[in-house]
């Protein structure tokens, strides 16, 4: 990721803020953005970001972030995709499945742990916990006073 | 002929579900498949996981790090050198300490140790799965080798909770060298057993050659990573590709097969093995003198910030992501574990084939159940 490819997405999404992250380049991207960015990642030829290698949620309290690892696996470039998801209760981005088969998976088990929904997913269910339970335990103001103790 | 004969001979051509597991002893753990079947053709197949979740990564939310460390081990439980050394390759990028050459070798060593215990009672279970009842004592014959030089300097078998941020636990047993070098020159002789034992069995090769065929697109597409996506010659050794520890010293080739079916899977960790020997055999003698530990301080408080460390376990791609917020426990700690993608494709393998099929295709993927659900 340098300056001149940046201006290419730059151009073409506006919302797109680049920083120099800790081990690699991060994009930020409004959420309605989200999809038709990463369809723009992975099908350019100039980026052609092919492996998704991880995708994961984080709680700040406030506001929940995605963020997407990719890898082209020809250049052995890496970039991570980050939005931000500032209705908490009511957490909705689309799905990226259609983009890479393997977030099927990271997105369920986004959903199950943090209630994230994600529109257009095929299969939105539970992935560990049983479908009845109640809450999403890696939200960070969950509770559960049996299992769970504070110190 | 009545209706009720009728109705139960043609039964067999309706789709039904069989639940294979939880409990089933190829699915080597407590996972469960729902197999949708015509016949004995798979039309579709559910995996189930979840049973075994522990919620490490939300206990890792009051843990310090060299607290976490002990719970990387119950991750992928044959792979528990690794899996410790991802997390400590990560903190350690946080904090920018530079580690002593000998800590390295010696993570390097016991990480291909680890692979080549692993990759032994793979081999060992996966003839087993396939009605070959001798390879699984082979196996674990040469595992236990293996097993006795990690008890000598550690003390325990499986889950040894060594490599430590910063270093290592303690020092290596003084006999860790010798008994080594003796290990391997034991599994250069035993190594082409398992060929013939195995490798050229016809029942062996008509059960897994052409059976679950993996395309190198399907492999990147679904992040299959370790031996089972270099058999679809999907390029995805982190040791090669990312180079960490002691792997930019030492000569080892990637072994890619492009066949992509159960046979290339299982030859593709066969090789890797000679590979792993190899590998040892470049740094065991020349293990430096020094400190197992590099100076850390008591208490680890990472920098604010997002760090990524990817490593390769015997099964692939492990990846641990932590977010600091400059506290003395992670804010949040993610393992993306190379299992859990890993499994998510029994669906497309296995659907058209037979239902047999199934346990050579779920046996050569390698699967280890605690890892996909952490």
């Amino acid at each position: 990721m340098n300056e001149e490819k940046f201006n290419i997405l730059k151009e073409k999404f506006p919302s797109v803020e680049w920083t120099e992250g800790k081990n690699y380049p991060e994009i930020t991207v409004e959420t309605a953005e989200l999809t038709s960015l990463c369809g723009f990642l992975k099908e350019d030829s100039r980026f052609a970001f092919d492996y998704l290698f991880n995708m994961t949620a984080v709680d700040w309290l406030e506001y929940f972030t995605l963020v997407y690892h990719l890898e082209n696996t020809d250049t052995k470039d890496c970039i991570v995709v980050k939005t931000k998801l500032a209705d908490r209760e009511n957490a909705e981005a689309g799905s990226v499945y259609g983009i890479w088969p393997s977030a099927e998976f990271y997105e369920r088990e986004v959903y199950d742990l943090f209630g994230v929904k994600f529109t257009g997913h095929p299969d939105l269910r539970r992935i560990f916990l049983e479908d009845d339970w109640h809450g999403h335990p890696l939200r960070k103001d969950y509770i559960d006073e049996i299992n769970i103790i504070e110190r | 002929m009545t209706e009720e004969v009728k109705e139960i001979m043609f039964r067999e051509h309706e789709e039904y579900m069989i639940n294979m597991g939880p409990q089933h002893p190829s699915t080597h753990g407590v996972l469960r498949f729902e197999v949708y079947l015509k016949g004995e053709v798979v039309t579709k197949l559910v995996p189930h996981c979840g049973y075994i979740h522990r919620g490490i990564e939300k206990m890792c939310e009051k843990d310090t790090y060299p607290q976490i460390i002990h719970l990387t081990d119950r991750m992928d439980y044959l792979s528990a050198h690794i899996n410790n050394e991802a997390v400590s390759l990560c903190v350690e990028n946080a904090l920018q300490v530079e580690v002593p050459e000998r800590v390295k070798y010696i993570r390097t060593i016991l990480a291909e140790l680890n692979r080549i215990a692993s990759h032994q009672l793979w081999w060992a279970a996966f003839g087993m799965d396939l009605g070959a009842l001798t390879t699984f004592f082979y196996g674990l014959r040469d595992r236990e080798k293996i097993l006795d030089i990690f008890e000598e300097s550690f003390g325990s078998r499986l889950l040894h909770s060594f490599i430590t941020p910063g270093g290592l636990m303690h020092d290596v047993h003084p006999n860790f060298q010798k008994r080594t070098k003796e290990f391997i020159k034991y599994f250069r002789k035993k190594l082409p057993e398992y060929d013939q034992l195995l490798t050229g069995n016809v029942i062996f090769q008509n059960r897994t050659k052409g059976i679950g065929i993996l395309s190198k697109e399907d492999a990147i597409a679904y992040g299959i990573t370790g031996p089972s996506g270099r058999a679809s010659g999907f390029s995805c050794d982190i040791r090669k590709k990312y180079p960490y520890s002691a792997y930019p010293f030492v000569q080892f080739e990637e072994k890619l097969s492009h066949e992509g079916d159960s046979f290339a899977r299982y030859q593709v960790r066969i090789e890797e093995m000679w590979e792993s020997m190899k590998i040892i055999e470049q740094l065991v003698d020349n293990i430096p003198e020094g400190d197992y530990t590099a100076k850390m301080k008591a208490v680890l408080r990472l920098p604010e910030g997002e760090y990524y460390q990817r490593v390769e376990t015997a099964r692939g791609e492990l990846g641990v992501y932590i977010v600091s917020t400059g506290e003395k426990f992670p804010y949040r700690i993610k393992f993306r574990t190379p299992n859990f993608s890993n499994l998510f494709i029994m669906n497309k393998l296995a659907s058209g084939g037979k239902i047999a099929d199934l346990i050579a295709i779920s046996g050569s993927l390698d699967l280890v159940i605690p890892d996909i659900d952490r």
